[in-house]
């Protein structure tokens, strides 16, 4: 039986929902015999690539590296799951919205209330530029499930790996937060 | 008292005279959603959650307001109620901040469980992300206007059950927020008699007690039933 | 008071008048013109040229053609000044004496006035409304003694139910029957409330109304007390209309003095005291659960019905709510009998209808037309046309509850169904021409922003819709929005019409509709497709 190749992203979130992937413990393991993980924090590739037939995002929009790479991904890939709240509503990192331009709260955290005042990181092509508003991913490209919680329970996780793997429809209704 | 014969969904009811769609089809076990009601208070018909589809009218009724009547036909999910009902839901969630993963009621909110209720999987709306304020100005309660949905129920118990009318609200529109006494900071607010039956009726972590962390709230709306209830028991 | 009083004061008002009158309007729009500098400059003229014995200069109310404003009728002769500066005041009361006058011109016969049937407007540009007297020479309060001693309140429900006198607030409701529910819905005390909160962007029919001939509606309101068994009436008029405030309050107190309203009035049983409530701003109190929660002092929010107000209203005693136009239409039923009001009109549609007409016409103020009567007529006869050659494309009715119409649909008769087939709605007056350079999309922008400025907050498909619905309009607007951003948009559509509490929610997609329903290639062309942009996600 050949393997189909998958793959996870990191955007705009603290990586929660990674942990609570690898909390599947030896469950990894089927995982691994049904899968050939292709891109993300767990595997070693510089490039998303061709033809992925299942992408998981955790993660909300935040930069423009995210935004670019959301379209890419969204061009290569056949199912697209948003992974944890951040993916789904924006959650926690969505709360800069709040404070306006992102230029204003750049200022704030390094200069104004730096200890000491240190500079605004600026390094194009190294540190992305952050985006005016941060998004759920399917603000900026169709999102074929949506798995909230935060994180999002390792169980919950199987179970959608497990019927999306069948083939089947997951079950989509969980709780936020 | 009078009874009348309905049917809710094709299942044959019964119900008193007087008494609404709602508490017919809970008394019948058939859930219907709702937000801004609370057993105990008067009904507003403000979430729109609730509302049905009754055979002869055109519109749609909310069922915490309408009466039973003899042989009316109620359907509580149709296509189209569903769709309005997640419709509605979504547009709470993108009214202000609620992050579930940050706040006091989680697993303990109305808004949370309404989310799962409707099959919101996502909002599709833009997330409007005002800036709300934050008050614990009061000693034992807080109110963070980013979990608000303007249900009221606050503002009713408040004034129906404790008597008191320290909650109102001000503003219009997505603008609207829920005041102490005249718009001063809660702790100012020299009608405040700190009962806390404001906070058993919140559906949301909005108004919270001071000190309870992420998911820590707890508080049951039906101790304001309750205590209508004792209040008009008559021996 | 009693009749021959009545008759004696009219008499002794028409003695008092001097042979020429030069009439100046004094309302709101005039005066924004300066009319009020001008009116006495006019008096000054007169005395300087030594006219006071023939000559009388007289504050009046609307003439109607405000786009002409400030306006000045010379009667007997029926002379229509236009356009009046305070300094033309000499000019033109030399040209009584016969000497030249190069003040603007205007024609009594114009088919912007020819074509209209003043019913309600009739006294308008007539008479001072802050001066009984005048109004009582028009005929004025004879309708109430005749109601007050030759009709029982039956009678008078039976009468305006025959004249088929439909609600002038917008919705049409038939206001014999609505009468009928109060006069017989048990309560011990009922209230009459007259709704002067008019708020439609573009609407001022009800503002002239009450600042040209305010006791026209004090007629009607005690008429209306008398046949549904009221004591104590309100009228709230908004606080954006200072002026009708003024001189309804003048007026209230010089019927009160006469004993034309108050406890008695004309010498029977029948006591009626109308007190004026201010509205402090908000649009929703146009709508009738919310006025009486206005009027008896909270927040004026809406609240579900029923029960209506007709059963349960102002501290939830039966309570009729009319509107001011509707009010204005009572005094001339009883004077001129059902039947001849029924004559006017279409059969569903009786009577007449004032209109605001604004926007891209030549002509622009109020108007009343038979019902019945096209929008072409309206907007090529009344209205001139277009003010600079470039097509009209439609016209909008109703305000932000109504929709627009397209110049295809012209035909279409103005009456309550007509123009609900057409997928706008008569509303309160409104009548707003749009040209070619119009954008469509920004018209229903606007309305919805409008709405979601008005929207009181308390249910959620109004409160949030609303600005959702605004903003998915803004992005169509600024070309930024797709395919799917329609789709949403329609589906806020259905959703805020179809849950929102009050009329205020449920109409408030109405502009959009009607705009979508004959101007779906504006929206269409402005739209940008992007495969990419998942436009909010997956529908």
């Amino acid at each position: 039986m050949s393997r189909i190749t998958f793959a996870t992203v990191w955007f705009g979130g603290c990586s929660g929902c990674h942990m609570s992937l690898l909390d599947l413990d030896t469950w990894l393991l089927d995982l691994a015999s049904m899968v050939e993980l292709v891109y993300g924090p767990l595997a070693d590739r510089k490039t998303f690539p061709d033809g992925v037939d299942l992408t998981l995002v955790e993660g909300a929009i935040a930069n423009l590296e995210h935004l670019e790479l959301a379209r890419e991904i969204r061009r290569k890939t056949r199912v697209l799951v948003a992974l944890g709240d951040c993916a789904v509503t924006g959650n926690v990192t969505a709360l800069r919205n709040l404070a306006g331009d992102p230029s204003g709260l750049l200022q704030q955290i390094y200069l104004e209330r730096g200890d000491p005042p240190l500079a605004v990181p600026e390094a194009p092509g190294i540190v992305p530029r952050l985006i005016e508003r941060v998004t759920p991913l399917h603000a900026v490209v169709p999102v074929d499930h949506f798995l909230p919680g935060c994180p999002p329970s390792a169980p919950r996780i199987r179970a959608t790996l497990e019927a999306l793997l069948a083939g089947a429809e997951p079950p989509e209704i969980g709780r936020f937060g | 008292m009078a009874a009348r014969t309905l049917t809710i969904d094709g299942r044959l009811v019964s119900a008193r005279a007087g008494e609404s769609i709602l508490e017919a089809a809970r008394d019948a076990g058939i859930h219907i959603p709702t937000l801004c009601y609370l057993e105990g208070l008067s009904e507003m018909g403000a979430c729109r959650l609730c509302l049905v589809e009754v055979t002869g009218s055109n519109r749609l009724l909310p069922a915490c307001l309408t009466p039973v009547s003899e042989g009316m036909e109620v359907h509580t999910a149709t296509e189209r109620l569903r769709e309005h009902r997640r419709a509605i839901v979504e547009l709470l969630f993108a009214e202000r901040n609620h992050v579930c993963a940050v706040c006091v009621a989680s697993g303990n909110c109305e808004l949370q469980n309404l989310a799962i209720r409707v099959g919101m999987t996502h909002v599709r709306y833009d997330y409007l992300n005002p800036v709300c304020a934050v008050d614990i100005s009061h000693p034992q309660f807080g109110i963070d206007h980013n979990r608000c949905v303007l249900c009221a129920r606050c503002v009713r118990a408040c004034d129906e059950v404790e008597g008191v009318h320290t909650w109102d609200i001000a503003g219009r529109g997505v603008n609207a927020r829920v005041i102490t006494d005249l718009g001063v900071p809660w702790g100012e607010a020299e009608s405040c008699t700190s009962c806390g039956k404001c906070l058993l009726a919140c559906p949301t972590g909005a108004i919270f007690r001071r000190g309870t962390s992420v998911a820590e709230l707890e508080r049951d709306p039906k101790r304001i039933a309750l205590i209508v209830a004792s209040r008009q028991e008559r021996w | 008071m009693d009749l021959a009083e009545l008759h004696a004061t009219a008499e002794r008002e028409r003695a008092r008048r001097k042979a020429i009158r030069v009439l100046c309007c004094t309302s709101s729009g005039c005066q924004a013109s300066r009319s009020l500098e001008l009116f006495h400059q006019l008096e000054a003229a007169v005395t300087a040229t030594g006219q006071d014995e023939a000559v009388e200069v007289a504050s009046v109310g609307c003439m109607g053609f405000c786009g002409q404003g400030p306006m000045v009728r010379v009667e007997p002769a029926d002379l229509l000044f236009e356009r009046v500066r305070p300094e033309q005041a000499a000019e033109i009361i030399a040209a009584l004496a016969g000497e030249p006058c190069s003040v603007e011109r205007g024609d009594p016969n114009h088919p912007f006035f020819a074509r209209q049937v003043h019913v309600v407007r009739r006294n308008g540009g007539f008479i001072d409304p802050e001066r009984i007297e005048e109004y009582i020479a028009a005929g004025g309060y004879e309708a109430l003694y005749r109601v007050l001693h030759d009709f029982t309140p039956a009678e008078v429900i039976q009468e305006i139910t025959r004249s088929g006198l439909r609600g002038r607030g917008g919705a049409g409701y038939p206001t014999g029957l609505k009468w009928a529910t109060v006069a017989k819905s048990p309560g011990e005390r009922k209230f009459v409330v007259c709704n002067g909160d008019e708020g439609d962007p573009g609407a001022f029919m009800d503002r002239s109304i009450l600042e040209s001939d305010p006791h026209l509606v004090l007629e009607g309101m005690a008429i209306a007390a008398y046949a549904v068994g009221a004591h104590e009436g309100y009228i709230f008029v908004r606080g954006e209309y200072p002026l009708a405030i003024q001189r309804l309050t003048r007026a209230i107190n010089q019927a009160r003095k006469l004993g034309l309203l108050g406890s008695q009035i004309f010498e029977t049983a029948f006591d009626f005291k109308v007190e004026i409530r201010v509205g402090a701003g908000a649009f929703v109190c146009g709508e009738e659960t919310a006025l009486i929660a206005s009027i008896e002092g909270r927040r004026s929010q809406p609240r579900p019905r029923p029960p209506y107000p007709a059963e349960k209203g102002l501290w939830g005693f039966p309570t009729l709510i009319n509107n001011v136009e509707t009010f204005a239409n009572i005094a001339p039923i009883i004077e001129h009998g059902a039947d001849w009001y029924a004559s006017i009109g279409t059969e569903k549609s009786t009577g007449t209808k004032v209109f605001a007409l604004t926007g891209k016409v030549r002509n622009t103020g109020l108007i009343e037309v038979p019902m019945g009567m096209t929008l072409r007529e309206i907007v090529e006869d009344l209205g001139g046309g277009s003010p600079d050659g470039t097509p009209v494309k439609a016209v909008q009715t109703g305000g932000p509850s109504g929709g627009c119409i397209p110049a295809r649909l012209f035909d279409t008769p103005v009456d309550y169904e007509s123009l609900a087939a057409a997928g706008s709605i008569m509303g309160s007056g409104g009548m707003v021409v749009m040209d070619a350079h119009t954008s469509m999309v920004q018209i229903a922008q606007f309305y919805m922003a409008f709405c979601m400025d008005e929207s009181c907050g308390k249910c959620v498909p109004c409160r949030v819709g609303t600005v959702q619905m605004y903003r998915l309009l803004s992005k169509v607007v600024a070309g930024a929005a797709t395919p799917a951003d329609l789709e949403q948009l329609e589906q806020l559509c259905r959703l805020v019409r179809e849950t929102s509490l009050c009329g205020l929610g449920q109409s408030a997609p109405n502009p959009v509709l009607s705009t979508l329903r004959y101007f779906r290639e504006e929206y269409e062309a402005l739209l940008r497709e992007e495969a990419a942009a998942g436009a909010n996600g997956t529908p």
